[in-house]
């Protein structure tokens, strides 16, 4: 399995061929809690790195989650629809959000790696 | 995700330690360092407070007496509740109302016999304490008692568990209040609470706070809950939050609390603000607090705008959540007054989008106090 990259807003990238799968971080859901909502980007939408294009709610907030690279969603996670809780119980596995079709691989890159995101996470601490 | 706010410089209440000790995370609220929730969980905690018992730290209140001749009717002179007739050893729900008909703060009033026992928001204490001293005759005297910590055991499982350190509890009526011992600490204890489910309110000196509440979680069936669990049984049961569904701006007719208001008071008139709940009284009022149930899944917060179905903006939502018991998103809000109906079709313009929802009647989840 391709190994993963993260953003300063707590997503998780995995390039796989040719189209990346976005989710967020365990940290992430950890200080969301119990996760009961998401609305999903629409498939076939173009996406500007940052942009916010999914919401995760949880009983006591709403959070944005935004695109970490710019490219187009070509799948979302239908069964968060049915199950949102996936999210909590399995973050980098069946509770991923979307994938994108990056403009530009090389962005994903660019993002942080495990050790630069865990000690991304703990000056944040 | 939200930001670590710095917890440096807010007030700790006398269980600060013990919530860190419990896995606490800790956010700032109405000045002080509070447990949102513990490793549980919210929706757990909830869920655990409906079925069983729940132990929640509310020590950040405003707890005061009011002692001397003359304190009841001084106190009507701030709010329109029946405070001269309230029994000894009995406790009432009433607003402080401002002289244009807004809502000051709501809270509690016990009559301990030879003085009257307040409890106010934490957000309002100050400006609540400074009202009632300022409107206060010679001989009332408002002491106001920060050396108190305030912990709350609610669910259907507190008195039967609570009967083992204090064989007194289980046989209070609701909103009775009493001094009594729980494991040897004496209390004040009255029972009521903010969960819609059975339970008492424990006063104690604060050196004792830790002794008490260790004693209480280690009852059978009783857990920690955090503010996330209380702001959502508190929705789900249809109960206020001074600051989001009530504040100087709405009146007690708008948020359907008219039954606050003591039927002697609605002849006398001499409550502040009292014209205008008078006029909305006889006249009706252009708004009203309403129970909004979204459609589907998705929870709507506050400050969310309700529209008619044909569009037009017609109030807002002042909470708003999932609500783990009804296990759907429930809301408060304020509605225009012909549109109040149980059952009417409302948008909700959540992050530009029409969600449909209907007026739903309050509250979500039914009270079960002890009667």
């Amino acid at each position: 399995m391709a190994e993963l990259r993260y953003t300063k807003d707590h997503e998780w990238v995995r390039l796989e061929g040719d189209s990346a799968t976005v989710g967020i971080t365990d940290h992430a859901q950890t200080a969301l809690g119990d996760v009961v909502f998401v609305d999903l980007p629409e498939i076939g939408r173009e996406v500007a790195a940052g942009e916010a294009i999914a919401v995760v709610e949880s009983v006591k907030a709403a959070s944005d989650v935004y695109a970490p690279i710019a490219g187009r969603i070509v799948e979302v996670n239908a069964g968060l629809t049915d199950d949102p809780a996936l999210i909590n119980a399995s973050p980098t596995g069946d509770g991923w959000f979307f994938r994108i079709e990056p403009k530009d691989p090389a962005e994903i890159a660019a993002l942080m790696d495990d050790a630069a995101y865990a000690r991304f996470v703990e000056s944040e601490a | 995700m939200a930001g670590s706010d710095s917890t440096d410089t807010l007030l700790e209440t006398p269980l600060g330690a013990l919530h860190r000790a419990l896995g606490g995370r800790m956010v700032p609220f109405a000045g002080y360092a509070m447990p949102v929730q513990y490793p549980a969980g919210i929706m757990a905690e909830h869920l655990h407070c409906r079925a069983q018992a729940a132990l929640f730290d509310v020590s950040h209140m405003g707890q005061a007496e009011l002692l001397g001749e003359g304190a009841a009717a001084a106190l009507e002179r701030l709010t329109p509740a029946d405070v001269a007739g309230l029994k000894p050893g009995r406790q009432r729900y009433g607003l402080l109302t401002t002289e244009d008909g807004g809502i000051f703060d709501d809270f509690m009033v016990a009559n301990l016999g030879e003085r009257l026992f307040l409890v106010v928001n934490a957000s309002r204490k100050a400006e609540d304490f400074a009202r009632i001293e300022a409107a206060l005759p010679a001989g009332v005297t408002l002491r106001p008692l920060p050396d108190r910590a305030l912990v709350a055991l609610q669910g259907p499982a507190a008195a039967t568990a609570v009967a083992a350190i204090a064989p007194d509890l289980p046989g209070m009526s609701f909103m009775q209040v009493k001094a009594t011992t729980i494991a040897g600490i004496d209390a004040l204890v009255s029972r009521s609470g903010y969960t819609g489910e059975d339970g008492f309110e424990i006063s104690v000196a604060a050196d004792t706070a830790e002794a008490l509440a260790k004693a209480l979680l280690a009852l059978p069936g009783v857990q920690p809950a955090g503010l996330g669990a209380r702001d959502s049984l508190r929705l789900e049961a249809g109960l206020c939050l001074y600051g989001n569904d009530i504040d100087l701006t709405t009146s007690p007719v708008e948020a359907a609390l008219t039954w606050t208001i003591g039927k002697r008071r609605r002849m006398e008139w001499n409550f502040p603000g009292a014209d205008r709940v008078r006029a909305e009284l006889a006249n009706g009022t252009k708004r009203l607090r309403i129970g909004i149930r979204p459609e589907g899944r998705q929870p709507a917060r506050s400050h969310t705008p309700v529209h008619a179905p044909d569009g037009s903006a017609v109030g807002e939502i002042t909470s708003g959540g999932f609500g783990p018991s009804a296990n759907a998103p429930v809301a408060m809000g304020y509605v225009d007054r012909a549109l109040a109906e149980d059952g009417t079709a409302l948008a909700l313009m959540v992050r530009g989008k029409a969600l449909p929802a209907r007026v739903a009647p309050l509250p979500f989840v039914p009270h079960r106090y002890a009667r």
